[in-house]
């Protein structure tokens, strides 16, 4: 290299490179700000409701937050995906949200292990809040990880079971199943065959049945899933084994996968018009609050009924539990007015008045015990067993780890291998995918 | 004295001005492929969420990629899969719908632009129509096949069926390799083919003879920049997985790529997967350089072997 000497260039590159590398986007982690919230300020909130009653809703329960806090502005930014949240919160800037809420709850544990979202606890401890007793146990237990209550639970869904009172009639049922084996006979009565394929199907047991995944069923068997040490259970806790043969038998008795598959392929889309349920292909449904509305907007030509899930057979007292899981909400440890940021938070969590009208306006459960026995909740009459399943102390959740919901998925994906033949041992599938649980968790730490 | 003084003076500003010229590309080069490379091996020894500061954490990465991370070798088999299948019948359809084009007397443009179209359609929207034309349950491609008494597959709905469905989804869309074919076959000498016919060559004897070796150049170019592609074959995959397994994300569900059973998961949506929503930058780095080591291998063995395709002086 003529010119520039051998070592010169050699020195020019580590250095620039090492530059380029101390200057690498490495994030950060606020430690708190210390802004004034009294003060005149605009925050910034990301959500990501996006049908027109909901953004509706989020507007209104706004507008009462400005009304109470004029000096708080809110800019608020809909329809943002979590993968874009989890961008903004890693990145920052002034354009990055000052208060995120997120559609799932399988975020928590890496949001508070990573520090992307504050610790919430010593501002709640400051407003005299308990969040112990101010939302429903399984609420409280997704907003944490590890002592570390990064979210706030902002509305909630509680699964249940839609049924077809029509097809129930005609089939000679009286009521809805409340244990498993109810259900399995139920479903059997329920299913026309015609030809190779159906008119009408009991239930779609199928993992890719839309809401039915393996922790919505999981959720009626009570699973550990990690004991105190942090490591997973699933390979001996009965629960996990008990709901894998449960839906495993479902599909065989139902049909076997492949006929069922092919079925589910044709069905109409979840979020669609022509859900199945709702054009009655499939006569009883696992599904959240939600689907009340959206199967009542469609006007079906039958009847529905709504309950909770059944239970197993010797668990019979616990019948009106289910699985919970809901919206959170979070300050980003990036922002900084996160005095005024809380005051947000707090409002929208917290304020009974500004729950049970947010709730009344997108129909998803209160998130607090409060709002859950408010007397200004407007509802259907049947949207009240959903109220109960949410408030129902035997009521489960899958809980926070800290690399997200990787443990779920893996779960997921045996219950894909198990229902479709490929998995044939579950007790030997549950243990390699117990261990796969655990090495993923060591990797994330 | 002086004349050499002048000499290296000249010889520096000659340099000065080499390297004003070459500096928007050493500038994009540096910003765009030295850095995020090196930065790409450093982090691949890094424990990095991407939120707390990266802490050293050895080959840890690397080992949890290959022994431990149970979609590296399935998306790794699919990458390779894509690379050799389709890339051969994309080159081998491309050439020979150019062929016939070029073939015909009339009515050239029309079937040019009914050829070219598909490839202007958005990826994500010609998967779901093909998705859509697919469903094995209602889909029109397979109330044909029944009607015929042919056994309709399960398309992506089959791990058995979901790759050849998306290679014939990248076949349809096989336009911009059909104008690069055509200009290329339309670029061979008449007279060659003329001296062919008059030495009594078959059609087969022509083709092999005069237009391989005059085409060979674009059909290099095809294949490489065919197996860069299939390489980062990304969008297709997840939206055909996507929609065909049904599941939509919502409250609490969520979707792994790959469906079903790991058959179009591809290595690119691992990076995506364990940097973006994993939050493990370390091992999405570990994916990302295996990615550029295979496309670099491919590329390089490529290269070597164009003397059998490429003739001297092209």
């Amino acid at each position: 290299m003529p010119g520039i000497s051998r070592k010169v260039a050699t020195a020019l590159a580590v250095t620039a490179s090492t530059a380029l590398l101390a200057t690498a986007c490495t994030g950060q982690s606020s430690s708190g700000t210390q802004d004034d919230a009294s003060k005149d300020t605009t925050i910034t909130f990301w959500h990501a409701w996006s049908a027109p009653n909901e953004v509706a809703g989020v507007k209104a329960l706004i507008a009462g937050f400005e009304k109470a806090h004029p000096n708080i502005h809110v800019n608020v930014v809909g329809n943002m995906t979590d993968d874009k949240m989890n961008q903004a919160l890693r990145a920052g800037g002034s354009k990055a949200p000052d208060v995120i809420s997120s559609f799932t709850t399988n975020g928590v544990g890496k949001f508070c292990s990573s520090g992307a979202l504050v610790d919430l606890n010593p501002l709640f401890k400051k407003a005299g809040i308990d969040p112990a007793t101010t939302f429903p146990k399984a609420m409280s237990q997704y907003t944490q990880y590890d002592g570390n209550r990064c979210a706030v639970p902002l509305l909630g869904d509680a699964y249940g079971l839609y049924y077809n009172k029509t097809a129930f009639k005609k089939a000679g049922i009286t009521s809805p199943p409340k244990t498993w084996s109810e259900f399995e006979a139920d479903a059997k009565k329920l299913t026309v065959p015609q030809g190779d394929t159906y008119k009408q199907l009991g239930f779609m047991p199928n993992y890719h049945g839309w809401e039915t995944t393996t922790e919505h069923y999981m959720g009626q068997f009570g699973p550990t899933y990690f004991d105190a040490s942090g490591k997973s259970t699933i390979a001996g806790d009965r629960a996990v084994a008990d709901a894998f043969t449960l839906q495993k038998k479902l599909v065989d008795d139902l049909g076997g996968f492949k006929k069922l598959e092919k079925f589910r392929s044709g069905l109409g889309d979840e979020w669609g018009p022509k859900h199945p349920f709702q054009t009655g292909q499939v006569a009883m449904q696992l599904d959240g609050e939600w689907r009340l509305g959206m199967a009542l907007d469609a006007k079906p030509d039958f009847e529905i009924g709504v309950a909770p899930l059944p239970v197993p057979d010797d668990k019979a007292d616990q019948y009106g539990k289910g699985y919970i899981t809901g919206t959170i909400a979070g300050i980003a440890a990036t922002s900084n007015k996160q005095n005024a940021a809380w005051e947000l938070v707090k409002y929208i969590t917290t304020d009974t008045d500004a729950v049970v009208g947010f709730s009344n306006a997108i129909h998803n459960v209160p998130s607090t015990l409060a709002a859950l026995k408010s007397p200004k909740l407007r509802y259907d009459p049947r949207f009240k067993t959903f109220l109960d399943i949410a408030a129902d102390p035997n009521s489960t959740t899958s809980p926070a780890s800290i690399n997200g919901g990787v443990y779920l998925t893996t779960i997921q994906q045996l219950g894909y291998d198990y229902e479709s033949g490929k998995v044939t041992d579950l007790k030997a599938g549950l243990k390699k995918a117990a261990a796969q649980i655990d090495t993923d968790i060591a990797q994330a730490k | 004295m002086a004349a050499t003084y002048t000499l290296r003076a000249k010889h520096r500003r000659s340099r000065l001005r080499t390297l004003a010229f070459l500096s928007p590309w050493l500038i994009g080069f540096t910003v765009f492929f030295a850095y995020p490379m090196i930065s790409t091996v450093y982090f691949s020894f890094m424990h990095y969420d991407g939120f707390k500061p990266p802490t050293w954490s050895g080959t840890k990465n690397w080992k949890y990629v290959f022994e431990s991370y149970p979609f590296f070798w399935p998306a790794l088999r699919n990458t390779l899969w894509l690379v050799v299948i389709m890339v051969t019948l994309r080159v081998l359809f491309g050439l020979g719908i150019g062929m016939l084009i070029t073939k015909i007397k009339t009515g050239t443009g029309v079937f040019r632009t009914l050829f070219y179209l598909p490839y202007l359609a958005p990826p994500v929207a010609a998967t779901m129509a093909f998705a859509f034309l697919l469903n094995p349950g209602t889909g029109p491609v397979n109330s044909m096949l029944e009607k015929i008494g042919i056994p309709a597959p399960g398309w992506f709905n089959d791990p058995d069926w979901s790759k050849p469905a998306l290679t014939l989804m990248f076949l349809w869309g096989i336009g911009d390799l059909m104008v690069i074919f055509m200009a290329a076959l339309l670029d061979v000498p008449k007279e060659q083919y003329e001296a062919a016919q008059l030495d009594g060559a078959s059609a087969w004897q022509r083709f092999r003879f005069v237009t391989l070796p005059n085409i060979s150049p674009i059909i290099m170019f095809a294949v490489v920049t065919g197996v860069i592609s299939a390489m980062q074959c990304y969008t297709q995959p997840l939206v055909a997985g996507k929609v065909a397994s049904g599941v939509i994300q919502g409250a609490g569900t969520m979707f792994e790529p790959g469906y079903p059973e790991h058959s179009t998961l591809t290595l690119p949506q691992l990076v995506y997967n364990l940097g973006f929503q994993r939050f493990d930058y370390g091992s999405a780095c570990v994916v990302a350089l295996v990615l550029f080591a295979l496309s670099m291998a491919f590329t390089a063995l490529l290269m070597r072997r164009r003397g059998g395709l490429i003739q001297a002086g092209d």
